[in-house]
């Protein structure tokens, strides 16, 4: 039971990633496209489906609530600036999908909020990964570290990582859906956002390696881990060819597994901890009423009806955004 | 009164929870109101219903979005700032909001978008399936976070096991006769702030002589459906008053003014609660009515929030005047929509210039009583987060520091700010732009398109460019 709840856990959290990934991403590239017919291409990539993306983060965060109270309310109290500025920045990218279009003035305030928010809310998130894998200050499963006990030179690089890392994504995503030049842009920063990821997890893998964090001894005690960079790295040489031969489908896919492969490491590092070295899985877990309560609906019916949901949903909005109406309706 | 982590992480959540209640009390009752729409259009065929129902999915859209976004807040905020509630009560309330987000939440996310978006696209039955489904969402949504709030005003089955909460009979937490009253009387109040919005707008456009055959469906559909709603709606909320003079008596007497022990008791109209000499000044009062509301008897004693120990006292002048503004709010509600169908039924309606201008501005009464209804029921429940077993000073976050709170508070009063004004704003031009002339544009664009671009005047030449 308590296993099903940490692979509903690792799945919410993962398609989160994944999938408001590829819009916040979308986000912060649109912030650096002066142009705004592109502009508005760029934003429609996204439009029909960052709702349903948003989903995945309050899912993650009921379900961690639900089975793993422990784990909720230490988490969420120790990182309590950094997801107030990740609410306020997804609040600001939210509403921008409706406010945008309405605007006529006030649209550069949309723009902002759009751009400004998704890169606030994704640099929020690496920052708190960052400072999980660094490890927070716990005594007795309680958080010590104190209201600034998330920042470190380590947690900040995380959080421009994970901008990068979503940029890409999002770059992968506006090759799949548009056409012609914003295509040819997302073509042009796939390389460079690739190499300046990798640069990103040397310079991780250095630190990690300098400061001796705990998580490395992980790698040494388990050398399987090297299974998921080393899928990384297959999907990293597809993703160069397929962006070569400008195959318009692939590459979003490899950048996917690239995560993936990432996620799962990180995942197995940490395991069977939750908050890295303090609270295990088992401590953190709710009592068995809970996770049973849960499993015999949420989680054995509603939530393949939930993947389900979302399938359909990208099943509607398949296929590549025209540009046509676009402008035809803003003249 | 001293600005502490615990004031501020109050004031915070009243704020946060008080802006979020405000959209999806309007959509809830929207999408069911869309769903009749669109039924209504497939099985007629009248093109008005279609026009009708284009237009205000566009508002939907919005005061869905704004709904959506400050709802995350919420999921968030319980472990920000009540961790220790979090921890405590986990096993209970965790499991609660998560079947509100698998089965709701989930619901309305996906095919919102296909609202939205889809409409060509999908077939027309799956169309409508997809505005039910959205309809269908908000409702469990509501349901689960009833149940949950029901909770921590009268909690049941649980144990208490190292000052966990853990759940040890499931159905009596979910058909806990609280949550049977206070679930009808939430979603009542949905369905009721829907259909004053409905109306209206329909009496706004009637006054200024435009859209009229849209009008006309909207403030009679929105006047009946209230005419009709409103008395279920305070046979509801007698019962829950019934569950918070049986379960909550402390709460009782703060919104009764009742500060002794009277029996027969008197009922407190209105007055002055004065906490510092535990009186009410100014009080006109009738006697013996009290007994009657409370306990449904001409002798009963009812008890005065003097018979409670003072650490256990709620606050009296919030829940005092909350719920006389609440009942207050629903008694001109009432009035207006009995009389809007009198005068509907007698077709007189469109010539009383003096009642569409009270319809039009009446919009506001049903957020006011939902708000003031809900600080009663909340303010009410202090000093406690859960009723009798969890104080609200011990379910705070115990290494909150003032700062923090500071920081976080002035952040969300910003943002909220500047999307409430704009939200509103937009919506607004919404409304005045009115809904004739627009129904080709969404139905024969066959992109993902957008909802708020289709309001623009084609005439008006846009630069894009234009503001930057």
């Amino acid at each position: 039971m308590m296993i099903f709840w940490v692979a509903v856990l690792a799945i919410s959290t993962l398609l989160y990633v994944l999938l408001d990934g590829l819009d916040l991403g979308v986000g912060i590239i649109f912030g650096v496209t002066r142009d705004e017919a592109k502009r508005d291409i760029m934003m429609t990539a996204v439009t029909p489906i960052w709702d349903g993306n948003e989903t995945w983060l309050i899912v993650t965060g009921v379900v961690l609530w639900g089975a793993f109270p422990l784990v909720y309310a230490s988490l969420l109290s120790a990182f309590y600036l950094p997801l107030i500025i990740m609410l306020a920045g997804l609040i600001l990218r939210g509403v921008a999908f409706e406010f945008r279009h309405k605007a006529k003035r006030m649209r550069w305030l949309w723009d902002w909020s759009f751009a400004g928010g998704s890169f606030v809310a994704a640099f929020a998130q690496g920052l708190t990964v960052g400072a999980l894998v660094e490890g927070l200050r716990f005594a007795n499963g309680h958080y010590v570290g104190g209201e600034f006990g998330w920042l470190s030179p380590f947690a900040v690089l995380c959080g421009i990582g994970l901008c990068i890392g979503y940029m890409l994504l999002g770059a992968a995503w506006l090759v799949r859906k548009c056409e012609t030049d914003v295509r040819e842009i997302a073509y042009r920063q796939i390389p460079v956002l690739s190499i300046a990821l990798l640069v990103f997890l040397v310079v991780v893998f250095a630190y990690a390696l300098v400061e001796h964090l705990p998580v490395m001894d992980r790698w040494l005690e388990r050398p399987y881990l090297l299974f998921f960079p080393a899928v990384g790295a297959a999907a990293a040489v597809t993703l160069a060819m397929s962006v070569r031969e400008r195959q318009d489908g692939l590459p979003f896919f490899m950048v996917v597994l690239i995560f993936a492969a990432a996620f799962c490491t990180l995942a197995i590092s940490f395991w069977p901890y939750m908050i890295p070295f303090a609270i295990t899985i088992e401590a953190a877990a709710a009592p068995h009423a809970s996770l049973a309560f849960m499993f015999w609906g949420a989680g054995l019916f509603v939530f393949p009806l939930m993947l389900l949901y979302t399938a359909v949903n990208y099943r509607v909005f398949r296929g590549k955004v025209r540009q046509g109406p676009t402008r035809t309706e803003q003249y | 009164m001293d600005v502490t982590a615990l004031f501020l992480s109050r004031l915070q959540f009243a704020f946060t929870v008080s802006f979020h209640i405000i959209f999806p009390s309007f959509t809830i009752g929207l999408a069911a109101w869309l769903t009749m729409l669109e039924a209504l259009h497939l099985v007629t065929g009248r093109p008005a219903y279609r026009v009708v129902f284009e237009f205000w999915l566009k508002i939907f859209g919005i005061a869905f979005g704004l709904g959506v976004v400050s709802g995350i807040v919420m999921a968030f905020e319980f472990g920000t700032n009540w961790s220790e509630l979090s921890r405590m009560s986990g096993p209970i309330q965790g499991p609660l909001l998560t079947y509100e987000t698998f089965t709701a939440f989930a619901l309305e996310a996906s095919f919102f978008g296909v609202l939205l978006f889809g409409r060509k696209r999908v077939a027309p039955w799956f169309y409508l399936l997809s505005t039910a489904m959205v309809a269908l969402g908000t409702t469990l949504s509501a349901f689960w976070i009833m149940v949950n709030n029901s909770w921590m005003q009268v909690p049941v089955g649980y144990v208490i096991e190292n000052g966990i909460f853990v759940p040890s009979d499931w159905a009596k937490i979910i058909f806990s006769p609280v949550v049977w009253v206070r679930f009808p009387h939430m979603l009542l109040a949905c369905y009721l702030t829907g259909a004053s919005c409905v109306a209206a707008t329909g009496a706004w456009y009637l006054l200024r002589r435009v859209f009229e055959a849209e009008a006309r469906i909207m403030l009679r559909m929105g006047l009946y459906l209230a005419a009709v709603l409103i008395p279920v709606q305070l046979f509801f909320g007698h019962l829950t008053g019934d569950y918070v003079h049986d379960e909550q008596p402390a709460k009782f007497a703060a919104i009764e003014g009742r500060w002794h022990d009277e029996q027969p008791a008197s009922e407190v109209l209105i007055a002055l609660p004065d906490q510092s000499v535990e009186t009410n000044h100014y009080a006109i009062s009738i006697p013996v009515l009290g007994s009657l509301i409370g306990s449904m008897s001409f002798t009963s004693k009812e008890l005065g929030l003097t018979s409670f120990p003072p650490q256990d006292r709620p606050p009296v002048l919030i829940p005092f005047f909350a719920f006389r503004i609440m009942v207050g709010c629903g008694m001109i509600m009432l009035a207006l929509a009995w009389l809007g169908t009198y005068l509907s039924l007698k077709g007189r309606i469109e010539q009383n210039r003096i009642f569409l201008w009270s319809t039009f501005l009446s919009f506001p009464l049903p957020y006011v009583a939902i708000l003031t209804g809900w600080f009663t029921a909340e303010v009410g429940r202090q000093p406690w987060t859960v009723y009798g077993l969890l104080r609200t000073a011990d379910a705070m976050t115990p290494f909150l520091t003032t700062r923090a709170a500071t920081l976080s508070l002035i952040v969300f009063c910003a943002v909220y700010t500047l999307i409430f004004l704009f939200g509103l704003f937009y919506i607004y031009s919404l409304l005045r732009a009115g809904p004739a002339g627009h129904l080709v544009l969404p139905a024969t664009d066959a992109t993902p398109d957008r909802p708020m671009s289709v309001v623009k005047h084609p005439a008006v030449p846009h630069h894009p460019t234009a503001g930057e």
